[in-house]
Order: structure tokens, then C-alpha cells, then sequence
């Protein structure tokens, strides 16, 4: 199932953020080779995960990470604007129904559940779209992603690339639909439900009056 | 893009000062039929400011007892970004059940939602509206109305940062060429397709685009934007 949580609610999912991190330096150093900062303990952070974003996670039934990405608004300070504005025609992406989606990562634990955690992960992601009325999400990945992002029935609209071969990354736009919803629930073969079933079972409403002894 | 939504904006647009803000957060809470409307801000520079309904002797209260310490919606929204409704809080605590209660008794309301703001320079704000339906009538009114609560929210922002000319705000930032290529096609006459075929991109890159300039324009909508960049000078006619 998908979990919602913030950075400052990791602690209460040790193993679930460790293996997280793990999984991120596996795919961003290992696999795609990026040049990123793993620490002693094999995590793989950034700068945006110390200013408290959304990870939308995949917990596998023992409780280890399968799949995530990491969610932060563009009002505030994003990766896309610090340093890929050369990918964006120039324009500095803010706005309130914008937000930023980066790190998408799978776990080479999800092995043949792969396609489905990732559609899991992204049918999350749209959650957030709609129930919100965004416009749009924005991202900076990596150009050996979008033949995923196409399997997985959301591909971005690329907006700009640079970089060759390996090298290559691009940063896209993700538009919001119902009907790019039930694509990803289809092509995941996941119930379209379950998006806003995971998001109510992360931020449970709890009675309206509440009992005053307890 | 409804009456209400507008007539949030050019009220905002005519406010000047901080009292005059004190007036349209009192309409936008009867255009949304709310119980209470809150907005305070701390500045990068700590600097604060609040436009509240709520009742002056309960603000005093409030202050006095220094509730802010143990109000949950306090505690949470300054770390999150998401709107939160205030029923998925955590009021397990006896002191955040005690605030809970009394405020229900100063008719502050049962239901809340909260919409956390994030500035760049470290500015955060916190837009909240209150209510008294049954959890039925509040899921559905915030199933309708979060985006443009969202929005409303980040309009008054907007206009409150411009007043007390915070260093950090980010409206003065300068459209890059591709914006003004986007407003300019607009201004020209030509439809969103038109214009994004023109420019060989997609009609929602186009849409993010403009959405990018009405936000460093301070503006409500596309036609506010091109005429705002065009009374700037931004671009020509």
C-alpha cells in the first residue's frame, strides 16, 4: 500500500525510510549514475529532503520501501528552479497549483511487481492533483525514464532536455485528469479508487467533537 | 474562474493597508459562507501580521494563554504544505482537547481546513477558514472549494507581502522571454491552441507558462495577466 508521509514523520517508519534511501542510491548512483551524495549509511538525500517534502511511498507487505517519489510545492524552493531553469525555456515554474515531483524511484526489490508499485506510485501522485485542483506537476528525471513514465500510461510533456547519452535528463510536465487517472490505474491494473484510499488512511479524520475526559 | 474568485482579487487589488486587508478577509468569509477566516504571516525577517474574524477578546485570550504552543493546527501546519483538514490533526493531547472545545464554545467553529504557505526566503503563512457543517456538508464543501481556497489564500498572500514589502518576495521577479512570448501571442488576439502551435508546445506547457507569469504578475487570471504585462510594459501591444 501506498503511505503519505512527511520527512518529519520518517521516524515513526524507520525501516520504511531506510530502505528508501537505500533504494535511491541503488537507482541515482548505481543504475543511472547520477552524481549524488550517499552518506555512511547508504542513503541517498539531497538538499529538498531537509526542507520537509511529501514522500509518496510504497510499503511492501514487510514493511520495506518499493517505490517513491518525493513531493514539494513550487511556491517554496525546488530542485527545478535552483538549477534546471535552462531545461524550462527560462521560466522560473511557481505557482500554488504547481507542485514539484522528483526522485521517482523503484526498488530493485519490486522485481516483476515493478509496473505495478510504479503505477501504485503515480496514481498517489494524481491523488494529490485532483483532490487538490492542481494545474500541474513538474519534475527534472532522468531521459531513460520516459519509457517508463509511457508503460505506466503518465508520460510528462517534455519541456527540455540537455545532456547526451547517459547524460541525458530532461525535465517535464504532468498534467492532471480523470481520465489520465483511470490510464494509470488500467495500465497498473489497480483499482482508480485506491488513490484517495491511501491518502484518507495517511490523514485520517478523527471524530469532530471530541470527548473532553479520556 | 467565479464572481467571487474576482471579486476576492479587485478588492485586494484596492487594498493599500493592512486594515484594508482586515476588510476583504470579512467578505471573503460571507462570499464563502464561513464561519471564520485567518491569515497570519511571519516574515523571513520575523516579522508578523494577522487578519482574523475571530473575535478580538478571544485573539486576547488566545495570546494570553499562548495556545499557539499546543494548538495542533500550529504545531502541524508549520511543517506541511498540503491543505489540512483540521479533523486529521492530532487533538489526542488533554491541552489541544481543552483548546478544541473552548473554541467551539467561542463559536469559532467545528470544522477547520488549513492551507500552509511556503515562501522561498523562508516566509511562512497560514491561511485558515472555519465552519460549522456536519462532516458530511464539510467534506463535500472541501471537495468543491480547496482549489480555489488554495488560491485565495495565496492571493491574499500575495497582496499582504507587497504591503509590508518583505524582502523576500518573489512578485518582482522578471518574466523570462519565453513568458512574455506567451502573454504577447495572447495579447495579440490569438486562442491558447493558436498561440501554443505557434510556438510548437503543447497546449498545457502553454498553460503552465502563463500560469508561471500570473503568479510573478500578481494576477488573477490570463486576461489580468496580458493586461498587467501590457500596462507594465513588460510587452508591447
Amino acid at each position: 500500500m501506498i503511505r503519505f508521509l512527511y520527512a518529519d514523520q520518517l521516524n515513526t517508519a524507520p525501516l520504511l525510510a531506510e530502505t528508501m534511501f537505500r533504494d535511491r542510491a541503488v537507482q541515482f548512483r548505481d543504475r543511472l549514475e547520477w552524481d549524488v551524495t550517499v552518506d555512511e549509511n547508504g542513503f541517498e538525500t539531497d538538499d529538498y529532503d531537509a526542507i520537509n517534502p511529501l514522500y509518496v511511498i510504497w510499503e511492501g507487505d514487510d514493511g520495506r520501501h518499493k517505490g517513491s517519489m518525493r513531493v514539494l510545492p513550487t511556491l517554496g524552493r525546488t530542485m527545478v528552479n535552483d538549477h534546471f531553469t535552462h531545461l524550462t525555456d527560462g521560466v522560473t515554474i511557481m505557482s500554488a497549483l504547481i507542485w514539484e515531483c522528483t526522485r521517482f524511484c523503484i526498488s530493485p526489490d519490486a522485481q516483476d511487481d515493478g509496473k505495478r508499485i510504479a503505477g501504485g506510485v503515480m496514481l498517489a501522485g494524481h491523488e494529490l492533483g485532483l483532490r487538490f485542483g492542481l494545474l500541474s506537476s513538474v519534475g527534472v528525471f532522468d531521459a531513460r525514464m520516459r519509457r517508463i513514465y509511457r508503460s505506466i500510461g503518465w508520460e510528462p510533456e517534455v519541456i527540455g532536455e540537455a545532456g547526451e547519452g547517459k547524460n541525458r535528463i530532461c525535465a517535464g510536465l504532468w498534467p492532471f485528469s480523470e481520465e489520465i487517472r483511470a490510464a494509470i490505474a488500467e495500465a497498473a491494473g489497480l483499482d482508480e479508487d485506491l488513490g484517495r484510499q491511501w491518502f484518507d488512511a495517511s490523514f485520517p479524520a478523527h471524530q469532530t467533537v471530541l470527548p473532553l475526559a479520556a | 474562474m467565479t464572481h467571487r474568485m474576482e471579486d476576492l482579487w479587485n478588492r485586494l487589488q484596492s487594498s493599500h493597508t493592512i486594515d484594508d486587508v482586515q476588510s476583504v478577509v470579512e467578505h471573503l468569509r460571507d462570499a464563502f459562507d464561513l464561519t471564520h477566516v485567518v491569515y497570519h504571516v511571519v516574515g523571513g525577517s520575523g516579522r508578523e501580521y494577522g487578519a482574523v474574524t475571530y473575535d478580538a477578546d478571544w485573539v486576547q485570550h488566545y495570546k494570553e494563554e499562548e495556545y499557539f504552543r499546543i494548538d495542533p493546527v500550529v504545531g502541524e501546519a508549520l511543517r506541511r504544505f498540503l491543505p489540512m483538514d483540521w479533523k486529521s490533526l492530532d487533538w489526542s493531547g488533554k491541552p489541544a482537547r481543552e483548546l478544541f472545545h473552548k473554541a467551539v464554545d467561542q463559536g469559532i467553529g467545528r470544522q477547520g481546513l488549513s492551507v500552509p504557505i511556503r515562501g522561498v526566503g523562508g516566509q511562512f503563512a497560514l491561511f485558515s477558514v472555519t465552519g460549522d457543517d456536519g462532516d458530511d456538508g464539510w467534506q463535500s464543501f472541501m471537495r468543491e472549494s480547496s482549489g480555489d481556497l488554495m488560491l485565495a489564500s495565496n492571493y491574499v498572500h500575495q497582496r499582504v507581502t507587497e504591503i509590508m514589502n518583505e524582502e523576500d518576495t518573489v512578485i518582482a521577479a522578471p518574466l523570462s522571454p519565453r513568458e512574455r512570448d506567451v502573454l504577447s501571442l495572447l495579447a495579440s488576439g490569438r486562442s491558447r491552441a493558436e498561440a501554443s502551435d505557434y510556438l510548437k508546445i503543447s497546449e498545457h506547457t502553454f498553460r503552465v507558462y502563463v500560469d508561471a507569469a500570473r503568479h510573478k504578475l500578481g494576477a488573477l487570471n490570463t486576461t489580468h495577466a496580458v493586461a498587467k504585462a501590457l500596462a507594465n510594459g513588460l510587452i508591447l501591444p
